[in-house]
């Protein structure tokens, strides 16, 4: 078992940050995470976003949540980009792989990958 | 489902639906049999309910009227010749009203699903609800992992659990004892 002094470290480092924290976030990342997301691999989708957000250092600007069934259960992993100001883009048939591309080139860079969303699905 | 903790993933959203505070997740292993229990302090099931929740037809959604997440589990369980229980407990007639949904598999069958990466389904869990209380227990012979998220918080203070460096903790806690059960 990790030793609960590293979370203490944690929560100390964390302290500051909080304040600044609240109110900003102007990405949102929006997962669908019931059963028709899940069974299609969401959760790693999930890990692989969450991995990719702090490390391009964005934890600060980015909320990650999770939502129910979208109703496009056929085009899950489905992930919602909302982005203050702009149109929602919805991504489809998600993988690990394509969460990084995303996270790198739409969240840091804001050139939404259109071969990924759901317009340029041909199914 | 690829791995039994995807479904433990998707039964523990049950119970946040149900409004629970607390969620219990328990996991048993023997080298023949994995038995895995979901407890929830949520609103809970009527029995008449109760009866039709196996059916993929049943379903609490308003949005559509199939829910598959129960029978899935059921066959995936029934498959490898285990067998799964659910009771409950409805709001409107018990005090200390919950669910409880237990699952047990025969690890040696054929049709048995590996349980896969418990570690990244608490975090998934964490981080989609950081202020429901989780106590997960996994006993496998002689070892443990095991997390209980009110000591965390007793530590984190205002700290949110599902802070990007805290999931990280979380999520390398859980594979470090994981690394003892090989």
């Amino acid at each position: 078992m990790k030793s609960l002094a590293e979370l203490a470290a944690i929560r100390d480092r964390m302290k500051d940050k909080i304040a600044i924290r609240e109110g900003s976030g102007d990405i949102r990342i929006v997962i669908g995470m019931a059963t028709c997301g899940i069974a299609a691999g969401a959760r790693p989708v999930l890990s692989a976003f969450m991995e990719a957000v702090s490390r391009e250092g964005l934890a600060d600007r980015v909320t990650i949540t999770q939502t129910g069934c979208i109703g496009i259960c056929q085009y899950e992993p489905v992930v919602e980009v909302y982005t203050d100001g702009q149109e929602k883009v919805t991504y489809v048939k998600m993988t690990p792989e394509r969460a990084a591309e995303v996270v790198q080139k739409h969240i840091k860079g804001g050139a939404v990958l259109t071969e990924y969303t759901i317009d340029a699905s041909n199914l | 489902m690829k791995e039994l903790s995807l479904h433990i993933l998707d039964i523990a959203e049950n119970s946040v639906r149900a409004n629970a505070t607390r969620i219990d997740i328990d996991i048993r292993e023997t080298e023949h049999r994995l038995t895995f229990t979901v407890r929830d302090n949520g609103h809970g099931m009527t029995e008449d309910f109760l009866r039709t929740v196996i059916d993929p037809f049943a379903t609490t959604r308003t949005t559509r009227s199939v829910g598959l997440g129960i029978p899935l589990l059921k066959l995936a369980a029934e498959q490898s010749g285990g067998s799964l229980r659910i009771t409950s407990r409805h709001i409107s007639e018990h005090p200390d009203h919950g669910t409880t949904l237990c699952a047990d598999f025969d690890k040696t069958s054929i049709d048995y699903v590996p349980l896969g990466n418990m570690a990244e389904t608490v975090c998934t869990l964490l981080q989609g609800r950081p202020q429901i209380d989780f106590v997960f227990t996994h006993i496998c012979g002689a070892h443990t992992a095991e997390l209980d998220t009110r000591e965390l918080r007793q530590v984190l203070g205002d700290v949110p659990l599902n802070t990007p460096e805290v999931l990280d903790w979380v999520k390398s806690s859980l594979c470090e004892a994981y690394h003892n059960f090989k």
